[in-house]
């Protein structure tokens, strides 16, 4: 008996395993597990066997039970998931889909760079876009009849009122009223009237500061070189080169190897090998002293950087107006 | 700025090779934006050799030579008396230009082909003589480009100059720099003074009425010069930096300019009334004529240069016609001055004149500079022209313009910089750029700027010059040990992002437009004489009348932007804004900035597909994005009036958004005559409010509600009222007399037809009922049902509808 056990074990498997119709699978288990199948037959034939091997062989017997049971359930889960197909879907055909909504470069942008320094612990302010003179220029060391002012063709509303022509009037404003440490970053609009193939009269730019005591130089650069790795990627090579700006001193331009010519050379570099892609400088003790800082104590540094240009390395934009132009067929690309 | 490499080279003995004298100005400031080579117009002339001289078949004065270039022979026809076999000539390629601007090409001359042109001095600008064609020096290889051959080859920098280095504005200066930065000697130009005139005193005089805008201003006289062009080789200079050279007298004062950063002007003595200058202020209504024969109505700040009776020139501007030098002049008085800046600057600016010589007083030249620019003028006059110079110069300067020193901590310049300098090392950088350093102790040095860089009167100017002559790459990049501070973003700034996210999430493509507007396209808007959008507010100096006022509406620029878009094919739109408008402020001096949200639908409300019609969007996809938008922010209660909705919606398609009784914008269709000026194919469809108010009703914290347990019943209420009666009222109704355990009511139908009376029309409502404490049984809801039903009935005279 114990053979003829194991024999219908092992031909049930070895059935169960091509089965993969549910129908069939139900006609099996009932020829094996089935009130009047093979398995309670044995059972019933062991009430007839020798009383010394009748537990021995009950044991078996529940076992192998047990172990059809099992195979059936998991041979039923099988063809569950071969459910037989009743039509056929064509489904190349293609999908519904809704209208996708794309938010505008210059916020996405402007958006990744802002939680950069967000990161960094660096606040995010705004400021007005109309603006006083006084915080476009004089609070940033640029006086009235300074030839500094001709960095920048200003938009007029009276004589004391203008479009801000950058974002730094935000540290200005920010200093005057909260003191240090000061670490913010501060996205807007800027307006320069200048109107060309390289120049929209209205722009936007991110303008960051850092205030605190014993802020160095080499501060502002590591804190960029997180920036530009961050935002450029991790192996991009930059540089800081002197320049100017009245509210800040010293001042570096800071430039990445131009991302199309890796520093070859090309239409897009002017043939240097690098791009500009922000100002900065250590705060002029000028901009300290109109807000009441005391510049002995007191060190930091600005940097400010254009949306636009950023988004426009990034993407591979080659005209700038096109941010403005708001076709749906460039807008939907991002 | 543009520097003439080989005029550089000549004051500093530097051989390296362009790339890098160009590459280390750049890291030190002085940044070179451009490096050409610069040929003196010379393009495409070789050195030519007469290999063989024929008779042209037709003409008898031409002759037909065969001219030897680089690597093949040219025959050229040419007309010159002295051409003869074997010399070394010009040769003018096709496409080549002369002096007086003709090009060469290959032509048939009377039946013979020419290749080219054989050119004399005239022609090529290197010269007086047209009388034949310019013979060469044997020893120039044929095809050798010509510019090379007479070693006018060069290359010319062109470097930004930013507005704190005046002292750069020349070459002396950027020799300057190059010799600090490659630690290499070099000298300025020698002056070397043949005075053999009479005592300048006899000749002249210099009287400064207003020292305050003209600290100093001195003068020298040549006598019996003659007037004609500059040398060659100074010609060569000012052109190769872009200036055009016109006689020997006025290349002087450009070529002095150029190298020692000090404009120069010069007189014609003669022609000076009473051969005397004076330095004054303009006079009331007194005008000018300028050597561009331009007429300037003075103001009463800005300075003249006089003579005994009149104004001769424009302080530090422009000389004037009366007293240019012609080819008469015999007698020149040469001016080199100090002009205040900021004076010079503003009568530039009001005039609307800027010129080399007032964009460098503007930035402040070398007080000091004055007398070695004027020396040096004096001696390549008097030479060029053969002129005779006058002994002595007339100097006036009242009140000298001092430096003060300036102390540079060593230590505090490493805490600044993040460097680790030596004492010695910072003392040795300083002085590779000619300041005067003393060592005061051991941390302190005291620096005496020289009376060119006026940029360094601080500390801070000091530390400047020390990283830029170390080198920005040697301060190391450190990760800064910063006080912890730490401020969650505003919620206005979150809420913006969150409605943007919200709008793109509805299909919406975010749109950026100009802040500034045409007055006119306010004025389309037709709003109420009381709106407040209607003060507007104007630029001075807009770009165009298009740009003219700050927009105190999303709207034109919206609308702009969907008719930008059909004219491209663009026609389903979904845009939106969220921007800031500006409304003036009576007795304040900014205006308010309010942040408006605007968004546009046209179109195909979903893509076209195979397996659905399409269908275009109506009000209600508007409305609903409406809705969607303040379900997002989590507020209830928005209401919709229709009376006064604004008045750039279609009559009867246009809403007033309300929430609770405050007015934040407007929904509808855009009125048709306003599609008419935009342009625009419809139906469009848009909302406008004002963000700023809104945020205001955003709730601050969402709180949760516990998930039901009990099962709901839904019971439908379709009643017949009257057309008039608007869907909001009833639901109204509803709300208010909301019975027991109704737990939510929503419209799911209109219907008008044939079913219901004409002016009729059905509306169909489920109302979801559910307790939160137990199951409830059909019975009792049919009784709360029916009972409430009968209520709305009386209440709106309606009838069920069966």
């Amino acid at each position: 008996m114990e053979k003829e056990i194991d024999i219908l074990l092992q031909e049930t498997l070895e059935r169960l395993e091509t089965i993969d119709d549910a129908k069939e699978l139900e006609r099996l288990r009932i020829e094996v597990l089935g009130r009047k199948g093979t398995i309670p037959r044995l059972f019933k034939q062991l009430g007839e066997s020798h009383a010394h091997e009748r537990p021995a062989l009950g044991k078996i017997l529940n076992k192998t039970r047990a172990h059809l049971e099992n195979a059936f359930r998991e041979a039923e889960s099988r063809t569950k998931s071969f459910a037989p197909q009743i039509s056929t879907l064509d489904v190349s055909l293609p999908g519904r889909m809704p209208y996708l909504g794309h938010l505008h470069p210059i916020t996405q942008v402007g958006s990744e760079i802002t939680e950069i320094f967000q990161r960094l612990g660096f606040e995010v302010v705004e400021g007005p876009d109309v603006e006083l003179d006084y915080y476009n220029f004089e609070a940033l060391n640029i006086p009235k009849d300074h030839p500094a002012r001709d960095m920048q063709d200003t938009f007029y509303i009276t004589d004391n009122v203008v479009l801000r022509t950058h974002t730094s009037p935000i540290q200005v404003r920010v200093m005057e009223k909260q003191p240090p440490p000061v670490r913010i970053i501060a996205p807007g609009k800027a307006y320069r009237c200048d109107s060309d193939m390289t120049h929209t009269p209205m722009f936007h730019q991110v303008e960051g500061l850092m205030v605190d005591r014993d802020v160095s130089f080499a501060d502002l650069k590591g804190v960029l070189t997180i920036f530009v790795h961050q935002m450029f990627g991790q192996d991009v090579d930059l540089r800081f080169r002197p320049s100017f700006f009245p509210f800040t001193e010293p001042s570096a331009e800071v430039d990445i190897l131009c991302v199309m010519c890796r520093g070859e050379g090309c239409r897009v570099c002017s043939e240097t090998g690098w791009l500009e892609i922000l100002g900065s400088g250590m705060v002029d003790p000028e901009v300290f002293k109109m807000v009441g800082y005391d510049p002995e104590e007191i060190t930091g540094f600005a940097f400010g950087m254009g949306i636009e240009r950023i988004a426009m390395l990034k993407y591979g934009i080659n005209d700038l107006r096109l941010f403005f132009e708001n076709d749906l067929r460039f807008l939907e690309q991002f | 700025m543009l520097v003439s490499l080989k005029w550089l080279r000549s004051l500093v003995n530097c051989d390296a090779p362009p790339d890098e004298i160009a590459h280390r100005l750049t890291m030190a400031g002085l940044e070179v934006e451009a490096m050409e080579p610069y040929h003196f117009g010379l393009e495409r002339m070789v050195v030519g050799r007469i290999q063989s001289i024929k008779q042209h078949p037709n003409v008898d004065h031409l002759k037909v030579c065969e001219v030897q270039g680089s690597e093949r022979t040219y025959d050229v026809v040419c007309g010159a008396p002295n051409v003869a076999e074997g010399q070394i000539v010009p040769l003018g390629l096709d496409g080549a230009s002369l002096a007086d601007g003709a090009e060469i090409s290959v032509a048939e001359i009377h039946g013979v082909l020419s290749q080219g042109m054989i050119c004399s001095e005239l022609e090529l600008g290197l010269g007086e003589d047209g009388s034949g064609v310019m013979i060469l020096p044997s020893h120039l290889v044929p095809g050798t480009p010509l510019a090379e051959a007479l070693e006018l080859e060069d290359i010319v920098l062109d470097i930004g100059i930013t507005p704190n280095r005046a002292d750069c504005l020349s070459v002396v200066g950027i020799a300057r720099e190059v010799a600090a930065l490659f630690g290499v000697p070099w000298s300025p130009p020698a002056i070397d003074l043949v005075e053999n005139g009479p005592p300048v005193e006899t000749l002249s005089s210099v009287t400064i009425e207003d020292p305050d805008l003209c600290p100093r201003y001195a003068a020298r006289v040549v006598q019996n010069i003659t007037i004609r062009p500059s040398p060659l080789w100074l010609r060569q200079l000012l052109e190769a930096q872009g200036v055009r050279a016109i006689n020997n007298v006025v290349d002087v004062t450009n070529y002095v300019m150029l190298e020692s950063g000090q404009p120069l002007h010069a007189f014609d003595y003669h022609r000076l009334d009473g051969h005397r200058i004076v330095v004054r202020r303009a006079r009331p209504k007194e005008t000018f004529v300028t050597l561009d024969g331009q007429d300037h109505h003075l103001q009463k700040d800005m300075l003249l240069i006089c003579d005994a009776s009149r104004g001769v020139a424009l302080a530090g501007i422009m000389g004037g016609l009366n007293s240019e030098i012609t080819e008469q002049t015999h007698t020149v008085l040469i001016e080199s001055a100090y002009f205040q800046p900021t004076g010079t600057r503003r009568t530039a600016k009001t005039l609307g004149l800027s010129t080399e010589s007032s964009y460098r007083f503007e930035r402040g030249v070398d007080p000091e500079g004055v007398i070695t620019a004027l020396d040096r003028a004096a001696q390549l006059m008097a030479e060029l022209g053969d002129g005779e110079l006058a002994k002595g110069r007339l100097d006036v300067y009242p009140a000298a313009i001092c430096r003060e020193p300036v102390q540079l901590r060593v230590s505090k310049t490493n805490r600044f910089l993040g460097l680790d300098l030596s004492r010695e090392e910072i003392y040795k950088l300083l002085e590779s750029i000619q300041l005067e350093v003393r060592t005061a102790n051991e941390d302190l040095l005291i620096v005496d700027p020289p009376s060119f860089r006026a940029d360094l009167t601080r500390e801070v100017d000091l530390m400047e010059e020390v990283a830029r002559l170390a080198g920005y790459d040697r301060i190391p990049s450190v990760s800064p040990t910063a006080r912890v501070v730490s401020a969650k973003p505003a919620d206005d700034q979150v809420i913006r992002q969150q409605t943007k996210q919200i709008l793109a999430s509805l299909g919406f493509c975010e749109i950026v437009s100009y802040s500034f507007i045409s007055p006119r396209a306010i004025e389309l808007l037709q709003l109420k004489e009381t709106d407040p959008r209607r003060r507007l507010l104007p630029l001075r100096n807009p770009l165009s009348e298009d740009q003219a006022v700050m927009r105190t509406s999303l709207v034109p620029g919206m609308l702009e932007t969907a008719a930008r878009n059909q004219r491209r094919n663009n026609f389903d739109l979904r845009l939106a804004e969220l921007s800031k408008i500006f409304i003036p402020r009576e007795n304040e001096e900014l205006p308010e900035e309010r942040f408006n949200l605007c968004a546009l639908l046209s179109g195909l409300r979903r893509p076209a597909a195979w397996n659905e019609p399409a269908s275009t969007v109506d009000f209600f996809d508007i409305k609903g994005a409406v809705e969607t938008l303040f379900l997002g922010h989590g507020i209830a209660g928005i209401r919709w009036s229709t009376t006064n909705p604004a008045p750039y919606l279609r009559p009867g398609h246009g809403a007033r958004i309300l929430l609770a009784d405050t007015h934040l914008g407007d929904v509808g269709e855009v009125h048709p005559q306003l599609m008419q000026w935009y342009d625009l194919k419809g139906p469009v469809f848009l909302f406008d409010m004002d963000f700023d108010l809104f945020l205001e009703k955003v709730a601050a914290e969402k709180t949760f509600e516990p998930l039901p347990r009990f099962p709901a019943v839904n019971r439908d209420l379709a009643i017949v009222v009257s057309d008039s009666v608007a869907a909001q009222d009833l639901l109204d109704y509803l709300q208010e007399h909301r019975p027991q355990y109704a737990e939510s009511i929503f419209l799911f139908d209109q219907y008008r037809g044939n079913q219901v009376g004409k002016d009729q029309k059905s509306l169909a409502f489920r109302i979801t009922y559910r307790s939160t404490q137990r199951s409830l049984t059909d019975l009792e809801v049919n009784e709360i049902h029916t009972d409430f039903s009968q209520k709305v009935i009386e209440a709106f005279q309606a009838q069920l509808r069966s």
